[in-house]
């Protein structure tokens, strides 16, 4: 279908600043930082860089190649860029992840990037003026109840929300050209707010203390954040929690990838263009986002705090208070600069969730940019606006669990086995290896075929059969002890059977907290069927362009 | 800091930040293949 061949992009840099935009989010400077945290503080790096090495790089060369390979049959998304690896029919429902999830983040993501859009503005107007600690948290609480308004806007949430789901869809509207100009600006900008908070972070020292908090100090958090504890690599939940965060913070397992190096010729490189994209990722992950949250929350509330304390809610609840002890002017700089660089972080994000959906609407059923992008916005809307009203009853939660968790891993773990085993490493080497600009070290070969698929399938299991308190050590003991293993209420097996819920409400005998985990119960229930429906109508989508596909005045569109 | 923080913080950083240029410098001078290429800004 000669559609597909409209788009191209503008610059070799664009496409790799874009996807470096799709890589680069939120998780690069609230979930990795929290991570290490979690999991040894200095010792946390080691694993990460081991697993960025042995499953980062090669699913970034997996994604890129196969991307390029379905693009030269005009596939633009991942339900026809596998079936054009393989003969057997399934893998293309398979692909049905690489459209769904990005629907179902989007839905959600969207959500959150509208907050980074709220809190620039309430930078701005100095809402957070004088504000105390706890009046900033307040203030987000009372912000995500959507009945409540904060600032005479009514429903302020809701609004924001769909602002930002209309900017989006405008973007998305201009194709490729308006994605790679919003990476080409975003980028920059993210990378120089980025540069000024991370060197006030690195320099902060203990300036920050006061009669509270008298040991406060930035360089207490910093000196969690990198001391080696050699100690925490023997415990499987730091590797499975670097494997998890390499996982995420690349945007690997989505087809988003995919669908943006289906617009790269056989001919032009891949290779040099994923491991930029990939370090360009890790530079603001590791040097930017390891030196703005910790060392600042530490140098004003003390290492203790963030111990407690450290989590994704810090950016929106604690940060705003922060930067009020930097004075009124430099105070809204750095509201401005901290939740721009979150937008900017999040909008190259969710545009590039956009792009599977319109790629395959434009190859399968001959959609335009607009109708693609529009229609898009009207999904994502729809499936997203029961995040944002029923926000506190885990709807969004239940999103970011199995569309933005579990599917991810799941995507991941099939493409590999297909690239490696189904499409053939020799083959699948070969065009890796087409058009590079960059010598590819043979032992890749050996790592794309063995390492990362079992490195994935471990991580898989590791999110199947959690352990009772993520307690991998105490599990082995208990399972070759013969007193079986416990699995934690985070594990997928009793995350499905809501098993935490259900021990709560047994254990509950006030009514009110009886009627509220029973509403949390049907919620959460009714989020997955919501899921499930999109699943479903997805892959009926790609059953219907199948058939299209195969019927004879189709047939050689796509050869 | 203690030195073995900051000798980690150093040596990670410093190493990012190095393959992450060294790369970005790849790319800025490999020339453009010939056309057509990916890419509409090469194009006459």
């Amino acid at each position: 279908m000669a559609l597909g061949q409209t788009e191209s992009w503008g610059s070799r840099v664009g496409l790799i600043l874009a996807m470096a935009g799709n890589a680069v989010g939120l998780g690069n400077f609230l979930r990795f930082p929290v991570q290490a945290v979690n999991n040894g503080g200095g010792a946390f790096i080691i694993p990460y860089l081991v697993c960025f090495l042995l499953m980062g790089i090669p699913l970034l060369w997996v994604e890129w190649s196969m991307g390029r390979f379905g693009g030269r049959s005009n596939n633009h998304s991942t339900p026809f860029i596998l079936d054009s690896m393989t003969k057997k029919a399934f893998w293309k429902y398979f692909g049905v992840f690489g459209i769904f999830t990005n629907i179902a983040v989007a839905s959600y993501y969207c959500y959150i990037e509208s907050w980074t859009m709220s809190y620039v503005w309430h930078s701005i107007i100095g809402t957070f003026d004088g504000m105390s600690q706890t009046q900033v948290a307040q203030f987000f609480s009372k912000y995500v109840d959507i009945d409540k308004s904060l600032t005479g806007i009514p429903y302020e949430a809701v609004v924001f929300y769909v602002l930002c789901l209309l900017l989006n869809t405008f973007i998305l509207s201009r194709g490729l050209a308006g994605v790679e100009r919003a990476a080409k600006i975003g980028i920059p900008l993210l990378l120089v707010f980025g540069s000024f908070l991370a060197i006030r972070g690195l320099t902060l020292g203990a300036s920050g203390a006061s009669a509270e908090v008298p040991n406060a100090s930035a360089w207490d958090g910093l000196n969690f954040l990198w001391t080696p504890q050699y100690s925490s690599l023997s415990d499987p939940k730091v590797w499975l929690a670097a494997a998890g965060q390499i996982f995420f913070t690349l945007s690997v397992g989505m087809g988003t990838i995919h669908c943006y190096a289906a617009y790269v010729k056989s001919k032009d490189d891949v290779a040099l263009n994923a491991v930029s994209a990939g370090f360009t990722n890790e530079f603001v992950e590791v040097v930017l986002g390891s030196s703005i949250v910790i060392p600042i929350a530490a140098g004003y509330l003390g290492l203790d705090w963030v111990k407690e304390n450290a989590g994704f809610g810090m950016a929106f609840q604690t940060m705003p208070f922060l930067f009020e002890k930097w004075g009124p002017i430099l105070s809204t700089v750095a509201g401005v600069m901290w939740f721009g660089l979150l937008f900017f972080a999040g909008i190259t994000s969710s545009l590039a969730m956009g792009t599977p959906w319109m790629g395959f609407m434009r190859d399968e059923f001959g959609w335009g940019r607009l109708k693609g992008a529009w229609s898009f916005g009207a999904i994502v809307l729809a499936l997203g606006l029961p995040t944002v009203i029923f926000y506190e009853h885990g709807v969004f939660d239940e999103y970011d669990y199995w569309a933005g968790t579990v599917s991810l891993v799941v995507f991941a773990l099939a493409e590999s086995i297909l690239f490696a085993w189904v499409f053939g490493i020799d083959k699948g080497w070969r065009e890796l290896l087409s058009g590079s600009d960059l010598k590819v070290p043979n032992i890749y070969k050996f790592i794309i075929k063995y390492v990362t698929p079992l490195m994935l399938l471990l991580v898989f299991l590791g999110a199947v059969f959690t352990p009772l308190g993520n307690d991998w050590t105490a599990a082995f003991v208990s399972l070759f002890s013969g007193e079986g293993w416990q699995l934690d209420h985070a594990s997928i097996i009793k995350t499905i059977t809501n098993a935490g819920l259900h021990e709560q409400l047994v254990a509950a005998t006030d009514p009110t907290e009886v009627a509220r985990l029973e509403d949390r119960r049907f919620y959460t229930n009714a989020a997955r069927l919501l899921l499930t429906t999109t699943f479903a109508a997805l892959a009926g989508l790609v059953y219907l362009a199948a058939r299209k596909r195969s019927s004879p005045s189709n047939q050689t569109n796509h050869e | 800091m203690n030195s073995d923080a900051l000798g980690l913080l150093l040596v990670t950083q410093l190493t990012v930040i190095a393959i992450t240029v060294y790369f970005f410098y790849r790319v800025l001078t490999t020339p453009s293949r010939p056309e057509p290429d990916s890419y509409t800004d090469n194009d006459q």
